[in-house]
């Protein structure tokens, strides 16, 4: 009788109530005379036909989905409708804001390698996504976006609610679907997240008129996809075998190798290659911020993240080195520095899934368009069994440099009258996070986020999410939402600062809602944008323009959600709060009060070659050699 | 900067042309010329792209990252042939008209219109014998230009990767489209 009887799966006397009120709405409304009329339809007698609607919540199970987070509104309502038939199989989790929602499901995505998705409705529901659109877009996040859109009849017409976000999406997403007809959205479900899951993974949007969420269809499940331009490379595509030969010898021959891994290593899963490569073959790896984890930080060939605020001896390897294999990583500005400066000795191996980031910012000597596994297994297997004794030497000058260096990068208490400094908390975190395996990080953007990246002890894959390329403020608390809910088993941590905190803290109210218990937030709090006002004070003559910034009292703020809330002033009562956070069977907020104008180092100022590292605040730049530094 | 000839295969799907050309715009490529139409296949457009580049590696692997091109291929080293397109109006007195007609008609130009103080002419040929016939008409009384861009087809067979998709193909073969019945 009712739409429920088409559902696929079977559901409770209440429910069907509601259903046959609606249908009876639907009903008494699709006489209405205007064309524009957003009735229901007449139901049809046919078994297999569904409301478009109907069919996306299909097609979203077909695809795996389990987990969607959104808004509802005006124009994406008949989905939100449907939805509520298949809520057994696909749980909604309601945001407050559909940035929020986006990031929750790279979150998802993050902590899985499955597609997220979320959803928006129209016009501003839309537009709220682009931020998490256009992370997931720089950091290679896969991600599915659906949005309702204006009639079909009212498309182009400055409707209410209205906005052109399949344009406003084309350079952000790996492709688009602006759908007007039922029919389409079997072909479409299954291309979209083809695209979003494939090759190098990213975002793909699908917009949705009204109408056609509502229009009737009998779904063909067969369709085939019709992307003849699509030719993602996967782990089955093989790449050259002589281009592979090629970069074993290299490797092989090279008296200063080095392996710079990446955000690719990770999301093909590839750790096991990774590491058996570098122990095969004796070569270090330097890890990207998205590749932390990528390999034990205790490992002897582990030696640590480069760029920006990378160690002084990764960046001197980098420098030093006369073969590097770069796998999965894109050569960001905030990794290469002076783009033309990277690297001067090296000969460059470039493995990448994309074709077109090979050879885009760095000269490269051999590119390799490959899956990241698939490739490394290749030239490991293509390697003679001994390795080079030169190695050894190679290896002991990189240990020399980083006790050299070491004690001077930043780990040590800089001011030991500060009651609590950003070290502190990361201290506390790693004593925590040491002996257990049932943890994830997740980050914001700025001080807090390098600190993270540099101190903590990254050991696993997919432990450490943040946003690196866009850079995202307001990322980490609705990402570690997603994470929380993808895999309840483990706890999250945020750490963010209170500047990111602020811009998408309206999630905690999701966070209570959802009743997420394995969800901790450690805000450290220092009343800056810190790493702005970390550049104001090196480079802009302590001119702190926009950047002193009050807040609510984090802890009360966690308190009025129905969440635990703490306030953390002093070093040695971080491990404490950091114990008792995770024994609480609840969310957690801990404002750490942290020194207010600590700075993050080592830094290489924007622009400049990675040699060129600060190691403190004196004026001027303390240059490390760019050159090769002789044995 | 030097000029690099592209040509593309595309899927004839509404927004082709926009994600094409936001790409371009976005990685910082100028457009120099630009011509797209159906090709051979219904549901198949082909695209001759002429962008300012010292090398269009980047251009080439970008489109190709764009779901809906389904090839590109540079042929500015390539044999290929290349033709353009041009419309001008000629305004000058009524007797040098007269021997206009019958110069641009040495230059390959066809005369489409002669008015009592105007003509418009058209020529098709080489990008660069298009440039020598405008420049020469300019101190004719040049009032109104208008260009197509840039067309190029590769000499010999089609290579792969610039082929329309076997099941486009098929459905043409089987299913006349409109346009090529008509």
């Amino acid at each position: 009788m009712a739409n429920a009887d088409k559902a696929p799966s079977g559901f409770g006397g209440a429910f069907l109530v509601h259903t046959v009120l609606m249908s009876d709405v639907a009903r008494s409304t699709t006489n209405h005379p205007t064309p524009l009329s957003v009735a229901h339809p007449p139901r049809e007698t046919n078994p297999l036909s569904r409301t478009g609607a109907q069919v996306m919540c299909e097609a979203l199970i077909r695809e795996g989905v389990s987990v969607m987070f959104g808004i509802p509104g005006g124009c994406i309502m008949p989905f939100y409708h449907a939805m509520w038939d298949y809520r057994v199989k696909l749980r909604h989790v309601l945001c407050r804001h559909e940035q929020g929602a986006g990031h929750a499901a790279e979150g998802y995505a993050r902590a899985t390698g499955q597609v997220g998705v979320c959803i928006g409705t129209s016009g501003p529901g839309a537009t709220n996504l682009v931020t998490p659109i256009a992370d997931a877009w720089m950091d290679g996040t896969p991600l599915v976006a659906i949005t309702g859109q204006v009639p079909s009849a009212l498309l182009g017409t400055d409707a209410f609610q209205e906005t052109d976000i399949t344009g406003i999406t084309v350079p952000i997403t790996k492709h688009n679907f602006l759908v007007t007809h039922a029919d389409e959205l079997p072909r479409v479900f299954r291309e979209a997240f083809h695209i979003a899951r494939t090759g190098r993974p990213g975002p793909v949007l699908i917009d949705i008129t009204k109408d056609a969420q509502l229009a009737r269809t009998v779904p063909d499940w067969n369709v085939a996809m019709d992307l003849p331009g699509y030719r993602p490379t996967s782990e089955k595509s093989a790449a050259p075998i002589d281009a592979l030969r090629r970069a074993a010898f290299m490797l092989q021959h090279a008296a200063r190798p080095l392996i710079l891994a990446g955000n690719g290593v990770i999301q093909a899963n590839a750790t096991r290659e990774l590491i058996a490569l570098a122990e095969h073959a004796g070569i270090p790896v330097v890890t990207t911020l998205h590749g932390l984890g990528a390999m034990p930080h205790d490992h002897p060939l582990a030696i640590g993240m480069p760029g920006m605020h990378g160690w002084v001896h990764v960046n001197r390897a980098i420098q030093a080195c006369d073969v590097l294999l770069n796998v999965g990583s894109r050569f960001d500005d905030r990794v290469t520095g002076k783009a033309s400066t990277f690297a001067p000795h090296a000969k460059i191996i470039h493995i990448d899934i994309d074709a077109a980031e090979i050879g885009k910012l760095v000269h490269t000597e051999l590119g390799i368009v490959s899956d990241c596994k698939s490739a490394l297994h290749a030239i490991f297997a293509a390697l003679p069994v001994e390795v080079p004794s030169t190695r050894h030497a190679w290896r002991a000058e990189i240990e020399t440099m980083r006790n050299a260096h070491m004690p001077r990068q930043g780990y040590t208490r800089r001011d030991r009258t500060a009651p609590l400094m950003p070290h502190d908390v990361f201290d506390a975190l790693n004593r925590a996070f040491r002996d257990r395996q049932d943890w994830r990080v997740v980050t914001d953007v700025g001080q807090h986020q390098m600190w993270a990246a540099q101190l903590l002890d990254w050991s696993r894959p997919r432990t450490h999410i943040t946003s690196g390329g866009a850079g995202t403020m307001g990322f980490s608390l609705p990402a570690a939402m997603g994470a929380a809910i993808a895999d309840p088993e483990r706890t999250i941590w945020v750490v963010v600062g209170d500047g990111g905190f602020q811009m998408t803290a309206c999630e905690l109210a999701t966070i209570a809602q959802e009743g997420l218990t394995n969800l901790k937030v450690a805000i450290v709090n220092n009343g800056y944008l810190g790493m702005v006002r970390q550049w104001q004070q090196l480079f802009e003559g302590q001119r702190y323009s926009g950047t002193p910034l009050t807040g609510p009292d984090f802890a009360k703020l966690a308190e009025a959600h129905g969440l635990r809330g703490v306030r953390v002033e002093h070093a040695d009562e971080a491990d404490a709060a950091v114990a008792a956070a995770w024994a609480h069977d609840g969310c957690v907020v801990i404002d750490f009060r942290v020194e207010r104008e600590a700075n993050v180092f080592p830094m290489v100022p924007a622009g400049r070659a990675i040699g060129e590292m600060m190691l403190s605040e004196l004026p001027a730049p303390e240059s490390v050699s760019t050159t090769s530094p002789k044995v | 900067m030097a000029q690099h000839t592209l040509i593309a295969l595309l899927q004839d799907r509404p927004g082709v042309l926009h994600r094409t050309v936001t790409l371009l715009r976005r990685r910082g490529f100028n457009i120099a010329s630009l011509a797209v139409g159906r090709s051979e296949v219904p549901g198949i457009s082909r695209m001759t792209l002429v962008v300012d580049a010292s090398d269009a590696t980047q251009v080439v692997s970008q489109l190709d990252r764009l779901v809906e091109v389904i090839g590109v291929t540079d042929v500015t080293n390539e044999a290929a042939v290349q033709r353009e397109t041009a419309l001008a109006k000629i305004v000058a007195s009524p007797s040098r008209l007269a021997q206009l007609v019958d110069i641009v008609a040495e230059h390959g130009a066809r005369v489409l219109h002669v008015g009592d103080d105007e003509m418009i002419v058209e020529i098709t040929d080489t990008p660069e014998r298009v440039e020598l016939f405008i420049a020469f008409i300019r101190p004719e009384g040049l009032a109104e230009l208008m260009r197509t861009g840039r067309l190029a087809m590769m000499r010999g067979r089609t290579p792969t990767r610039l082929e329309a998709p076997a099941h486009y193909r098929e459905q043409a073969d089987g299913a006349p489209h409109e346009e090529a019945a008509a």
